[in-house]
């Protein structure tokens, strides 16, 4: 499906096919095609400050995941992308966030709009109580994504399959979407969450409900996404980020610490921070 | 702690003063059951004495009576003349002038328009106005004898003397009555007009028809109103309301709101909505409006009860991809919410139904013999008629003021019922 | 930057969904405007009331007569509007009602929340419930047809002077109804009583009986006398109760075997014969129901404030 909305063709960013990720270094990560960038970023919630001052840029197509300890900030940071922030009144933001170009503080930025390009999984699945189907056509729905019955009908297949689903479900689609089992609910908010054709998708510790096998399967299709979709994952994983991410993110304290290439993050880290979190000092 | 032949250290009978204070365990604990069984039992006695009272409301005493065909050619169409000759040629001596007035005075005060509406051919007996043809027929009897069959009086009297003191009948009347008790003559079926006819001086013909048509009125104007405006300020409260000074007042007058006594609603409807709109008094509008602006905190705050019971991650959910906030409200948390709103507003609907003071401020209070047809038709309502009937002194009026509580006990019955099916059904499911 | 048009502007204006706000907020304001109507109707037709009679003499006066003529030269009907008796009637019936059902409630809360097993308790406290969902009017017709006389012959046995409709009778209905507000309210409080103190207790030896007397009554105190303090003003507005079977004279008396009359049934008079509406008698009819609003919402706030802070107590 074509995307009318697709913030591609506004895009003042050059785009086209992205270059193979090449080992170490922030320059070459420049090279990419960056789909967020964040500057300067701090937010506090009323007199506590939960993330200072970060630069962040994130690549397109690629698994951006952000791990530290608890407490450091990272769930704020993604649900900065998405504003999501925006619920909790005590909380302050700062500093600029651009989803390809565009400011996502800006004045005339329309938060619905935002979040139906930036998409969000949550760490508990939370399907609506509602049909395996509602659930994935909610958001075509409300956007006004589908002109007709066979229209949406398409488009809810086409997200299950996407999200590895649609063989489990497909002669249930009727059936309450709670009725799952926990992995199949977090692939249902999954497919649900692209039924939008998002550009990026949020993850918030997506398989820290899960159990292995589910975690497996999650991860599997994280892989798959990232063809189509920019994705930032937080995790507390250190061998779920190693295993899913091109790029990582340390937060400590509400600071960026380090970031880079995955493989050099846990090859070979050069913050003393970082190397104690990855070792399992800290956390 | 049995008390064993060797004495343990660790048994009670080793300690000074411990059997006294166990027996004062016991007996703290026979106060509790005591305080609750007195109260249940006061509960039970007073529903078992309404109960026996009002069950007989329910039933009303008939008389078959011979109307014979040369009775009929006299009446020459009117019930009244017929009623009287009938009633004296059916019972044994009644000839002087204090015997016919004794036999005439055991017809119910709606026997003559059952007559008439035989002889107006609109009931049929299979004889026609021109051709007379002897049939006999049920007539309804009178209050005291109404009394007089349903408390055994009849058949005591010879035995009992004492008896006699409870009923306004004479001797004569009761010997009527037991002879045609014995020849099977007297029947108590189910009385239908006790729920269908409207309001009467006369006991026989009184029913809660138009009690329980104004209650529907009044209840269905308080339900619609008091739902929607309170399910719409506990989604404000709820979901938009920033914490504000303002938002903190609202909570506070609304919970104040609640304990407010319900007099004082009815002061409000004679003060806003009579003397100054100028609305029609004694009608179920005002009726409903009052009642409405008196259950409004309570759905407001069991609206809001079951709007917290919906978990953040559903709005989350929604928000995320990229519902307004009145669409994730709307959408979802409201439908998931539904249930419990629904469920608190019919137990106000059920506390509404039962409300009588407000109703009096605003005139329902008069007579009213014809069920209300429109809201705006001076109406009664259940618990009124109840209030009115008590106040009545005839005695076949206290058979039909706990009748009319027993009606209205079994819709409170039916409505929380209702709410707690409704509870259950919807029993959280995420 | 170049200058585009921002994809994650609006794209569509939702005049609707600014309706629906404006909606809520409306809906969220009628809860207060339902407390300006009633503050603003019982204030005004106060006012026009003491323009008639002085407020001193509402007040402070010994005699409550709306019927006869206060002075002599005074021409029609205007009569004697002395509070005083209505308000020692009220807290007469109010009284007797508390000392029924607060000693009943508590220990039924004390046994729902201490010993009843939870099925029974499953059962015990939703039948006692019942008791408060019973309409007012059922209780005001049995008190009047079954409780009075009953406490009349009685009394008259014992060679006491009995009033047919007194105090008593329609004081101790009253009572039931209230037993399962200060039953509830008191379980709250006893159940929000630390677990931790009633180990303590019964760790030193104590019996169950010492525990709950000595330890979780006084802990669960102040919580149970807002109860009793909500009560209170549930039994000062009650009105069929005292309609139908309390009194009409307004006797100055504190003896629960004469007939009281209250504040609500001297309402329910003035207002529901056939009235001008601007007549002192009915314009008194709201000084009552002002009189009324303030002293159950004094009793409401500081019931509601004592439970409250002892919840918070324990939190
Ligand atoms: N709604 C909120 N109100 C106030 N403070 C908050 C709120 N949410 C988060 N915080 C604070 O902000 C800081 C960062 O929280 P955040 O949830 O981003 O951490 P996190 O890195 O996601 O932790 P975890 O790994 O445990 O999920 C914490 O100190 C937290 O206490
Ligand atoms: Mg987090």
């Amino acid at each position: 499906m074509v995307n009318p909305m697709n913030l591609q063709s506004h895009s003042p960013m050059p785009t086209g096919i992205t270059g193979f990720p090449i080992a170490a270094g922030a320059s070459t990560e420049v090279a990419q095609n960056i789909r967020i960038t964040a500057k300067d970023v701090s937010v506090s919630y009323g007199d506590l400050r939960a993330l200072k001052s970060i630069d962040l840029d994130i690549a397109e197509n690629r698994v951006t995941a952000l791990i530290g300890p608890s407490g450091c900030g990272k769930s704020t940071f993604l649900r900065c992308i998405n504003r999501m922030n925006d619920l909790i009144p005590s909380c302050q933001v700062s500093g600029e966030i651009k989803l390809s170009g565009h400011d996502i503080y800006g004045p005339e930025v329309d938060v619905e709009v935002l979040r139906r390009h930036v998409g969000m999984v949550f760490q508990k699945p939370n399907p609506f109580p509602k049909t395996i189907y509602d659930n994935v056509a909610y958001g075509p729905r409300i956007h006004g994504l589908a002109g007709s019955k066979g229209e949406l009908d398409a488009i809810v297949e086409k997200s299950l399959k996407r999200a590895g689903l649609f063989d489990e479900v497909k002669d249930r689609l009727d059936r309450l979407g709670t009725s799952l089992s926990g992995g199949q609910q977090q692939r249902l908010c999954i497919a649900r969450a692209i039924a939008i054709e998002p550009e990026v998708i949020l993850m918030d510790e997506p398989c820290s409900a899960l159990d292995p096998i589910a975690t497996a399967k999650i991860e599997e299709l994280i892989d798959e996404l990232k063809q189509r979709y920019t994705i930032v994952i937080v995790t507390h994983s250190m061998q779920q980020a190693a295993r899913v991410s091109d790029y990582t993110a340390y937060f400590h304290l509400g600071e960026l610490v380090e970031r880079g290439d995955t493989n050099r993050i846990f090859t070979s880290p050069q913050h003393a921070k970082t190397e104690a979190y990855i070792s399992g000092r800290i956390g | 702690m049995t008390n064993t032949p060797i004495r343990s250290p660790l048994s009670a009978s080793a300690v000074a003063g411990l059997k006294k204070r166990y027996r004062s365990e016991s007996l703290y604990r026979r106060l509790g059951l005591g305080a609750i069984c007195a109260s249940l039992g006061f509960l039970a006695f007073l529903l078992a004495s309404i109960l026996q009272q009002g069950g007989g409301a329910f039933f009303k005493t008939e008389i078959r009576f011979d109307i014979t065909a040369e009775a009929q050619m006299d009446a020459e169409g009117d019930a009244f003349i017929l009623l009287r000759t009938t009633l004296r040629n059916s019972l044994q001596g009644a000839n002087t002038r204090a015997a016919r007035r004794q036999a005439y005075a055991l017809a119910g005060a709606d026997a003559e328009e059952q007559l008439q509406a035989i002889l107006n051919g609109t009931q049929s007996t299979g004889a026609t106005p021109g051709d007379p043809m002897p049939f006999s027929i049920w007539l309804s009897a009178s209050d005291e004898v109404d009394f007089a069959v349903k408390s055994g009086l009849v058949n005591l009297m010879e035995t009992d003397a004492q008896n006699i003191g409870q009923t306004r009948l004479t001797t004569t009347q009761l010997n009527w009555l037991a002879k045609l008790e014995s020849d099977g003559e007297i029947r108590t079926p189910f009385n239908l007009g006790f729920l269908t006819n409207g309001d009467s001086r006369d006991a026989e013909r009184a029913g809660l028809g138009g009690a329980i048509m104004g209650s529907l009125f009044t209840l269905m104007l308080c339900f619609v109103t008091s739902f929607f405006v309170g399910v719409m300020a506990a989604v404000y409260l709820e979901e938009f309301a920033p914490k504000n000074l303002f938002t903190a007042f609202l909570e506070v007058n609304i919970n104040n709101l609640a304990s407010v006594p319900s007099i004082i609603f009815g002061l409000l409807g004679l003060a806003i909505f009579l003397n100054m709109f100028g609305m029609p008094r004694s009608s179920s509008l005002v009726g409903g409006m009052v009642l409405a602006l008196m259950t409004l905190p309570t759905v407001i705050i069991a609206s809001r009860v079951s709007l917290q019971s919906v978990p953040p991650s559903i709005r989350e959910a929604a928000l995320a991809l990229g519902a307004t906030r009145i669409q994730a409200v709307f959408h979802h948390v409201v439908p998931l919410a539904l249930p419990g709103m629904l469920t608190g507003a019919i137990l106000g609907m059920a506390r509404a139904l039962g409300e009588t003071a407000p109703l009096l401020m605003i005139g329902m209070v008069a007579f009213i013999a014809d069920p209300p047809s429109s809201v705006l038709d001076p109406a009664a309502a259940l618990p009124v008629q109840v209030f009115l009937w008590s106040d009545s002194p005839e005695r076949a009026f206290a058979e039909k003021t706990s009748g009319a509580i027993l009606v209205l006990i079994l819709f409170l019955i039916l409505m929380n019922g209702a709410a707690i099916m409704l509870r259950k059904k919807f029993e959280k499911k995420w | 930057m170049l200058k585009t048009v921002n994809p994650l502007a609006r794209h569509k204006a939702r005049p609707q969904e600014q309706a629906i706000r404006t909606l809520l907020v409306a809906c969220a304001a009628a809860a207060i405007l339902v407390t300006v109507g009633i503050i603003a109707s019982l204030l005004f037709e106060s006012i026009r009331f003491f323009s008639e009679v002085p407020m001193g003499d509402f007040l402070f006066g010994t005699t409550w007569s709306p019927q006869t003529a206060m002075r002599e030269d005074q021409v029609g009907s205007t009569g004697a509007f002395g509070i005083i008796p209505l308000l020692a009637g009220t807290f007469l019936i109010s009284f007797i009602a508390l000392s029924i059902a607060t000693p009943l409630g508590i220990y039924s809360a004390v046994y729902l929340a201490e010993y009843a097993a939870p099925k029974s308790r499953a059962i015990l406290k939703p039948s006692l419930e019942i008791l408060a969902g019973i309409p007012t009017v059922v209780y005001g017709f049995f008190a009047a047809l079954v409780i009075a006389p009953l406490i009349r012959d009685v009394g008259t046995s014992l060679g006491f002077d009995v009033a047919s409709s007194s105090a008593l009778a329609a004081g101790s209905i009253m009572g039931v109804m209230i037993i399962p507000l200060i039953s509830s309210i008191s379980d709250d409080a006893i159940s929000a009583v630390p677990q931790s103190l009633k180990e303590a207790s019964i760790g030193l030896g104590a019996t169950k009986s010492e525990t709950i007397r000595q330890v979780i009554l006084p802990a669960a105190l102040p919580g149970i006398a807002g109860g009793i303090l909500l009560a209170a003003s549930r039994a000062i507005g009650e009105t069929m109760i005292v309609v139908m079977a309390a009194g009409l004279a307004a006797n100055l008396t504190v003896n629960p075997l004469e007939a009281v009359t209250t504040v609500t049934v001297q309402i329910v008079m003035l207002l529901t014969g056939d009235q001008e509406f601007d007549s002192a008698k009915t314009l008194a009819a709201f000084a009552l129901g002002l009189t009324l609003l303030a002293i159950t919402l004094v009793f409401n706030i500081f019931g509601s404030w004592i439970v409250a802070r002892n919840r918070e107590a324990y939190d």
